[in-house]
């Protein structure tokens, strides 16, 4: 390596509990470098990169800065601000912005003195048109957050970490927001400023942006460096060796008979005054074992549509029918009714209730039914027997079915919720990201689950940001854009991603 | 400085919390009775003989716990559900003017027939008194803090107003009270020459209904899921508005019934200083039961010890009785720093090597 060291990782662990979120991981970074943190979900690369900055307090190990004039620096652990002092940049993966401040006041939030009479907005402003000239990451400035897209907060958080004349850029999955077209643009920038000497450290679990975009490559697994490499030599296959530990089979696909239409949706119309939540004469027919995937990026109606077909949102035009019966006025419980059942996209949310225990949110659909309750009162036993054997069937791992539902971890919440869900063998299934955030093993176990279900001969809408997830598990597949719905003829990725974004192929 | 949470909490110590809380905020009076000037044992020594030193002090207190006991049972479970009834004391001058209405010679009976149907008056005029803001709550989104807290003033006037008018007793030379209840609709006294009276037992039942409705019936599985999670209750089909309205109705009914208790189990007429703020020493005991039904009972007998003891403490000793509004206060407090110290812990990062 001729590019002189910026940063050291050493020895850094961290422990939650009994879990052992990062177990003594070493790591450089050069200056203008791309080191690409590689790794599934819960490899701990959020956590390492947390107590980089300082938001988390490492039990072992230290990080250690090379400042410019080449004095190495080691940080106090625990404390941002030394982060930010020592010119590293942190872009979350969720934003921390202010939504109802300006594009400009997020940038210079926490860099102005409080005791300051006066706010040196136009030096300031001219900065970061500079930095918006050189690096091609064009936000709005003057507008409010609220009225931004994602691509463009994105844009002002990164602006803002080069306002703070960040060295070191962390970004913690900055595409997993974007279109493929979006994603492309802000490496074009990324790649400008590493031009310059910044150096970027960015957090991802897609292969391919990281084999396009990183210099280097480290490959976390259960909390511990399991391989780096340098991108010039890697092997698509060699890293998602390293990454997954083993092959994950594809859920088998057996061609399935598709039956009557189960689930039928005509000219559906939601008006709200947010376009996320708006839908525009959406018509869509789902048959009796098949999957349909609706791809499509985050924010363009997908919530709107779940949550028509949830119940909870009562369309201001069109009609929604199951198994040929239309519904007047769809309400949750007339939906489960009707068999319809309902893997939210926000498990935490929607699915379950934390506080109360896994057995009772197994139960909470189906207060009605006659082993759950006699005359009003809960039938304890019955429901902790049922509680046990789901648990069972379905793997729930975690404290017990007495356990409140937050101690579980997120797959496990999945796996409560499908148990829930699958056992009353719904005609049609809405599986709005159901894999999202989760590791490999459990996603696979939702997949694998989606598929039993289409062969029962369920109708499944599968509502997923995750392109590969929709080609590898739909039979049909639609892209939402905008609150409308295309039919899509293709699997071509790049076809689908024009789609996605508004382009007609 | 870094806040965590710790993990789990075991039962154990989710109990001995308000204990220790309670036992704090006894210890720190302390501090107030020296500045006072009192000698500080013999103050506690007279605030326990004023609670525990005849069989008419224990009884005084335990007829000091009944209204709180049914305020406390009505913020318990609207708490619950979310549903944040500060109206009780409102509601409990609604059920005392409803009691009043129909046990004052309206109609006439047997006190089989009388007493339920003052009960009744009374806890349809709280439920009522709740319902109003619980509705604009679902239907409007207005903060049922807000309206249910601002009701008790207006309903406090409406019943001056009534007292001055029509439910003015003509007998009474001019004060404003109402007629008195008659003899056969009066909750009996439980026993002879002391103040006791059928009240607690109404009270204690109502907090056994409670337990059981909220830990054994789909109606108290909907109001805890709807409390803790209102979108996963509705996602799950369970109908949160409904919910919240019937929460609503059984709250301020129970604190109508703390102003039956009051009025036709203790006072007999209704005047407008029938309760010293039991609506809002409930969400005190409400808060020290940590929303438990049965832990309303312990919590209540304790506030009204407190309330007791202090009374008599300052006859005997000359201190002022706001001492007993201090020692709830700060078992209040207590409590709630209590809680927060077992669901999190502090930990100080060192300063060490901090060379920026």
């Amino acid at each position: 390596m001729n590019k002189p060291l910026i940063l050291t990782l050493a020895g850094l662990t961290k422990r939650f509990g009994d879990v052992i979120a990062n177990d003594a991981i070493d790591l450089t970074l050069h200056q203008g470098e791309v080191l690409a943190l590689l790794g599934e979900n819960g490899a701990g690369k959020t956590t390492l990169m947390n107590m980089l900055f300082g938001h988390y307090t490492p039990d072992a190990g230290y990080v250690e800065i090379i400042c410019e004039d080449g004095t190495p620096l080691r940080l106090p652990p625990g404390q941002p601000q030394a982060a930010i002092d020592a010119r590293i940049g942190m872009v979350h993966q969720h934003f921390t912005l202010a939504e109802n401040l300006t594009a400009l006041d997020n940038i210079l939030l926490g860099s102005e003195s409080l005791l300051s009479l006066r706010r040196h907005r136009r030096a300031a402003r001219a900065k970061i048109e500079g930095l918006m000239q050189d690096s091609g990451l064009i936000a709005p400035l003057d507008e409010k957050i609220g009225a931004l897209s994602v691509g463009e907060r994105q844009r002002v958080e990164i602006l803002k970490a080069l306002f703070h004349d960040a060295r070191v850029l962390v970004l913690d999955e900055p595409t997993a927001v974007l279109t493929p077209q979006e994603a492309d643009s802000l490496f074009v920038s990324l790649r400008k400023m590493v031009d310059r000497g910044l150096s970027v450290i960015f957090i991802s679990h897609k292969l391919h942006e990281v084999l396009a975009f990183s210099d280097r490559i480290a490959v976390l697994r259960h909390g511990k460096k399991v391989g780096e490499l340098t991108t010039a030599d890697a092997d698509k296959n060699q890293i998602a060796t390293l990454m997954v530990g083993e092959e994950t089979a594809l859920p088998d696909r057996e061609a399935c008979a598709v039956g009557d239409p189960v689930l039928e949706l005509k000219s559906v119309t939601v008006r709200r005054e947010n376009t996320r939540n708006s839908l525009n004469d959406v018509s869509l027919c789902v048959r009796a074992g098949e999957i349909v995937g609706v791809a499509g990026v985050s924010g363009n109606g997908q919530s709107a549509l779940a949550q028509v077909i949830s119940g909870l949102e009562r369309p201001d035009r069109g009609s929604i029918a199951v198994a040929g019966q239309v519904m007047p006025a769809p309400t949750p419980k007339g939906m489960i009714k009707a068999h319809v059942g309902r893997i939210p996209e926000d498990r935490h949310h929607d699915g379950v209730v934390g506080s109360m225990t896994v057995a009772e949110n197994l139960i909470i659909e189906r207060l009605d039914a006659p082993d759950v309750q006699t005359r009003g009162f809960l039938r304890k036993k019955r429901i902790a027997q049922h509680a046990r054997e789901l648990v069972q069937a379905y793997d729930v791992r975690g404290p017990g079915i007495d356990a409140r539902a937050a101690l579980l971890s997120g797959g496990n919440i999945q796996k409560l919720i499908l148990a829930r869900v699958l056992e009353q063998e719904p005609l049609v299934i809405l599986a709005n990201q159901p894999t999202r955030g989760l590791d490999f093993g459990a996603a696979g176990e939702v997949a694998r689950r989606l598929m039993e279900a289409r062969k029962r001969g369920a109708g499944v809408v599968l509502i997923s940001e995750d392109l590969d997830e929709v080609l590898s598990l739909a039979d049909r597949i639609v892209v939402m854009h905008d609150g409308q719905l295309i039919e899509a003829d293709t699997r071509d990725r790049a076809a689908i991603g024009l789609l996605m974004a508004g382009q007609a192929a | 400085m870094v806040i965590e949470p710790r993990g789990n909490i075991s039962r154990g110590v989710q109990m001995a919390i308000p204990v220790i809380a309670a036992l704090v905020a006894l210890g720190l009076a302390a501090l107030p009775l020296g500045f006072a000037g009192a000698p500080i044992l013999e103050a506690y020594k007279q605030m326990f003989i004023g609670v525990f030193g005849s069989v008419f002090s224990f009884t005084e207190m335990l007829t000091r716990a009944t209204p709180l006991i049914f305020t406390g049972l009505a913020a318990a479970l609207a708490f619950k559900a979310r549903l944040w009834n500060i109206g009780a004391e409102g509601q409990l001058y609604l059920g005392a003017m409803g009691a009043v209405a129909v046990g004052t010679g309206l109609i006439d009976g047997p006190a089989v027939l009388m007493i339920p149907l003052v009960m009744i008056a009374g806890a349809a005029a709280g439920a009522a008194g709740m319902l109003g803001p619980a509705i604009l709550k679902t239907r409007f989104g207005a903060d049922e803090v807000v309206t249910s807290l601002l009701l008790n003033f207006i309903i406090l006037i409406f019943v001056q107003m009534m007292l001055e008018g029509p439910l003015k007793d003509p007998m009474s030379m001019g004060w404003p009270q109402s007629e008195p209840i008659l003899d056969n609709a009066a909750l009996p006294q439980l026993i002879p020459r002391m103040r006791i009276h059928a009240g607690l037992i109404v009270a204690l039942v109502a907090a056994v209904i409670a337990q059981i409705a909220l830990t054994k019936t789909t109606w108290g599985f909907k109001i805890r899921a709807v409390g803790e999670n209102a979108a996963a209750a509705r996602h799950a089909g369970i109908n949160a508005n409904r919910t919240l309205l019937g929460v609503a109705c059984i709250s301020g009914a129970l604190a109508g019934l703390a102003g039956v208790s009051e009025v036709a189990g203790l006072k007999g007429y209704l005047t407008t200083d029938l309760s010293p703020g039991y609506g809002y020493s409930g969400i005190v005991v409400a808060m020290l039961a940590g929303l438990s039904p049965m832990g309303v009972v312990i919590a209540a007998l304790y506030v009204a010890s407190v309330f007791v003891g202090a009374d008599s403490m300052s006859r005997a000793m000359g201190v002022s009785s706001f001492l007993a509004d201090l020692v709830v206060s700060m078992s209040l407090i207590s409590v709630l720093v209590g809680g927060f110290f077992a669901r999190y812990r502090i930990r100080f990062a060192g300063k060490a090597g901090a060379g920026r």
